[in-house]
């Protein structure tokens, strides 16, 4: 039977959100307390989930170890205690936490084989959260 | 069609091997998992069921009825357990949250009084879960 996993990470970073397409003022209207120039930081919670039959062999659908390994060493490095809006993902792209699961999802993606990646799904804060499924709509799961 | 979901807690100890492979290959693959005397989790279940609301009685489905339910069907049998030892389900499969997710599946599938069976959540910690959906 099918089964999906779903393992959960965090990381701090700060952002600002500010887009080159519009002015000044326009900017502070969209954006409000997000726009301040210095930035600022949210304690994000990333949720990937992955999808697949158990392994017979070792009931599993990818080795847990695998993927917080690959979260280890490629995905903390670039985004632990980093400031978004230097990120080249984030150069022509405001880094809101749309963009940054559209972001994690298609890094996860690409470059994590071991399993079908499903969703990516973060919580800015507890407050909100956002969820990414590659542009499919979300049902079982 | 509205969706119900019931939480319930169990205890319960279990370890990972695959006694097909050697010791070092089984200590390769599930590392601290492998300890022979086993480890064990606060598991939280939530069990989610699909139905239209009853005209009469508004519900989906009787709660008391789904929680005795997961009591008899799931709670009692693995509840302060030895996964490996005590589970039937376990005797040659190792009990991954991938596993116990789908054991449990299997032992509510066709037992909820007519309501749909949607999905099972098994979280193993607070940051990892797996759900199924009786997806072949």
């Amino acid at each position: 039977m099918k089964a999906h996993l779903t393992r959960r990470y965090k990381f701090s970073a700060s952002h600002r959100l500010h887009s080159p397409e519009f002015s000044a003022e326009r900017n502070q209207e969209i954006y409000g307390k997000c726009n301040n120039p210095y930035g600022h930081g949210h304690n994000y919670k990333v949720e990937v989930t992955v999808s697949g039959q158990p392994d017979p062999a070792t009931g599993m659908i990818c080795n847990l170890a695998d993927l917080d390994g690959f979260v280890e060493r490629v995905v903390m490095p670039r985004f632990e205690f980093s400031n978004l809006n230097e990120l080249d993902a984030f150069r022509d792209v405001v880094p809101t936490t749309e963009n940054l699961s559209r972001e994690l999802f298609h890094l996860f993606r690409s470059q994590f084989q071991l399993a079908t990646v499903e969703k990516v799904r973060i919580e800015e804060t507890m407050l909100n959260s956002f969820e990414y499924a590659g542009g499919r709509e979300l049902g079982r799961q | 069609m509205v969706y119900l979901t019931r939480k319930a807690e169990f205890s319960a100890s279990h370890f990972y091997n695959n006694p097909k492979l050697s010791p070092e290959e089984n200590q390769r693959i599930f590392g601290k998992c492998n300890n022979p005397h086993g480890h064990g989790h606060n598991y939280t279940l939530e069990v989610t069921v699909a139905g239209k609301v009853d005209d009469r009685s508004g519900f989906v489905m009787d709660l008391k009825q789904l929680k005795e339910i997961m009591n008899r069907e799931v709670i009692e049998g693995l509840d302060h357990r030895h996964l490996n030892q005590e589970v039937p389900e376990f005797r040659d499969n190792i009990p991954t949250t991938e596993n116990l997710a789908i054991a449990i599946w299997n032992r509510l599938a066709g037992k909820l009084n007519g309501a749909k069976l949607h999905r099972v959540r098994v979280y193993e910690t607070d940051d990892l879960f797996v759900d199924v959906y009786g997806e072949p």
